[in-house]
């Protein structure tokens, strides 16, 4: 009998974790049979039959040879630059156009609230034609700016920004208004620290979007000084695109950054979803 | 000393001025333009001249269009439908305290965050005729011969939908976490206090609960199946034999391997006016939830 009831107890749960570790073979077992492909020696043979995970003689050498042959290091100060000043701006223009927006009665409030939204579905595949010819025009063909621009304010931002706004109690910032503080000042010294969670999703959700960002950059870079991660990654695949090897420990070498940029904003993702975030 | 600056009529515009410049500059005027390019023959060489609707007409009567038109659509009835249902079951299986549970939803987070052009190279690398995927199929018996997963007609649109649905999974269940962690426990204990089973608990509260979750889900994964584009480029670079061209794909090929950014600007707009569908639906969620 208490054999039973305890063997009701365990068995859902050890289903629930076999079930769990199915899952994990499909989401994490590709990256792990990626860098096991990174670490195999030049004379392991990757398509051995059957396979190999554990490689014989583990070395970073495909690692050496992927830095020799491109500059993978340019790539991530691009990527870590490109991604540092869009999300920078896009929190800067997004949190300052939505503090009107969210808490101030002016002409037109209601039309620039209805043009943002609409401009929230115009996919980025219809705008990237005038936008190219517009950045060529400006001479951004091959620069940060060229990268950084089209990301520089979301609409999506100022919507996610207008919504945190929204939740503040305006009591808050009525006191501030009697006494005589600048509605900057109010922006910057009272409401901005009261909607930081919402800050740092909106920064984790866009430095997401940027840092795996190809089609852009693909269009708008081709001098592989300024190319990004995802267009290294692409350039080694196509350069190298017989060995394996090199092409694995290029990937897994563009995924540590993330990784690492995942671990310590976890939780944001989280809050971001539950706030309704959209990805990219 | 009365308060100036804050009854100054011009401030709620000096704050907006920023955002409104780069707003302007790189989303509503390419929008407009790029409808105005749809109506020329614009190749980013010679002056755009006006061709009327021709562009349209030949769009109508290229056969790569539909093709293309035909895998996204395909893409969306498969891709969707996997994107809304499967998720839910993962929520439900990780929604539990047990110990590791924070580990199992950052790993099966952790393609999410993979940008695509990686997570294509993954898979690129276990469909290869020799590699890890069929290993396992031929071992299991599902198969005696190899797949081939990218090379074949047949398969490669398939195979590419499963590293889209690979890519969002965890995005989506995070979602549908946040959804369940919202549903009052109580409704629980009653159920199993009236010994109903945990299949029917799923179908008579959990699901019900969960409407708008899942009604976000379906509308967000079908922007982003309609916008596929990465997966295909690196892996099978919309062949063989144009089987994975999908309509992005085909708007940056037209534009920018063929230079007929008229045409392209044209698909470009029929692919706005699909994904609007989708987006007014959206837009009504979003005011739901938050207003």
């Amino acid at each position: 009998m208490k054999n039973n009831i305890q063997f009701s107890r365990i068995a859902p749960l050890v289903l629930r974790y076999v079930a769990i570790l199915l899952v994990l073979c499909f989401t994490v077992g590709p990256f792990l049979w990626l860098l096991a492909t990174a670490l195999k020696s030049p004379t392991e043979n990757i398509f051995a039959y059957p396979p190999v995970f554990i490689p014989a003689q583990p070395t970073l050498d495909n690692f050496f040879r992927v830095f020799d042959s491109q500059p993978f290091f340019t790539y991530l100060k691009n990527s870590l630059i490109v991604a540092a000043l869009s999300v920078t701006l896009n929190l800067f223009f997004a949190s300052l156009a939505a503090y009107p927006l969210a808490r101030m009665q002016f002409k037109g409030r209601n039309f620039i609230f209805g043009v943002l939204l609409a401009s929230m579905m115009i996919p980025f595949q219809l705008l990237m034609i005038p936008v190219y010819e517009l950045a060529i025009t400006l001479g951004l063909q091959n620069s940060y700016l060229g990268l950084v621009l089209p990301h520089a304010c979301t609409a999506f931002g100022i919507f996610f920004m207008r919504q945190a706004f929204l939740s503040i109690p305006s009591a808050i910032e009525e006191a501030a208004i009697m006494d005589g503080v600048s509605r900057i000042k109010i922006w910057w010294y009272v409401l901005l620290p009261l909607v930081k969670p919402s800050l740092a999703t909106l920064a984790v959700f866009s430095f997401i979007a940027v840092w795996g960002d190809f089609l852009w950059p693909l269009i708008i870079i081709d001098q592989p000084h300024l190319f990004t991660l995802p267009l290294g990654v692409n350039r080694l695949s196509s350069t190298f695109s017989l060995d394996w090897r090199l092409v694995a420990a290029g990937a897994i070498f563009s995924i540590i950054p993330i990784l690492i940029f995942f671990t310590f904003t976890q939780r944001f993702f989280i809050e971001g979803a539950m706030k309704g975030a959209v990805k990219g | 000393m009365k308060t100036t600056s804050a009854t100054n009529p011009l401030i709620p515009y000096l704050f907006i001025i920023p955002a409104a410049i780069v707003v302007s500059t790189f989303v509503l005027y390419p929008a407009l333009k790029a409808i105005y390019l749809s109506f020329t023959n614009f190749n980013m060489i010679s002056e755009a001249g006006f061709v009327g609707f021709a562009n349209y007409i030949n769009v109508w009567r290229d056969p790569f269009f539909w093709a293309a038109l035909k895998n996204t659509l395909l893409y969306m009835l498969i891709v969707v439908p996997v994107l809304v249902i499967a998720p839910i079951f993962l929520a439900a299986l990780v929604n539990k305290q047990i110990p590791g549970i924070a580990l199992f939803r950052a790993a099966i987070y952790l393609p999410v965050i993979t940008s695509l052009v990686i997570s294509g190279l993954i898979w690129k690398w276990v469909y290869e005729e020799k590699g890890i995927l069929n290993f396992f199929l031929i071992a299991t018996g599902i198969t005696d011969t190899p797949v081939a997963f990218l090379t074949d007609p047949a398969n490669a649109l398939f195979s590419v939908m499963a590293v889209t649905i690979w890519s969002g999974m965890g995005y989506y269940m995070v979602i549908y976490l946040a959804g369940l962690q919202s549903i009052p426990r109580h409704l629980y204990e009653v159920a199993e206090v009236e010994g109903v089973s945990k299949f029917k608990q799923m179908l008579y509260i959990t699901i019900p609960l969960l409407r708008p979750s899942i009604a976000v889900v379906t509308v967000m994964s079908s922007i982003a199946a309609m916008k596929v584009f990465e997966e295909v480029y690196i892996m099978t670079q919309g062949g063989p034999m144009d089987s994975t061209k999908t309509l992005v794909y085909a708007i940056y090929e037209s534009a920018f391997t063929e230079f007929e950014m008229g045409y392209a600007s044209a698909i470009g707009v029929i692919l706005f006016l699909l994904t609007l569908i989708f987006s007014l639906i959206n837009l009504k969620f979003l005011g739901e939830k938050k207003t």
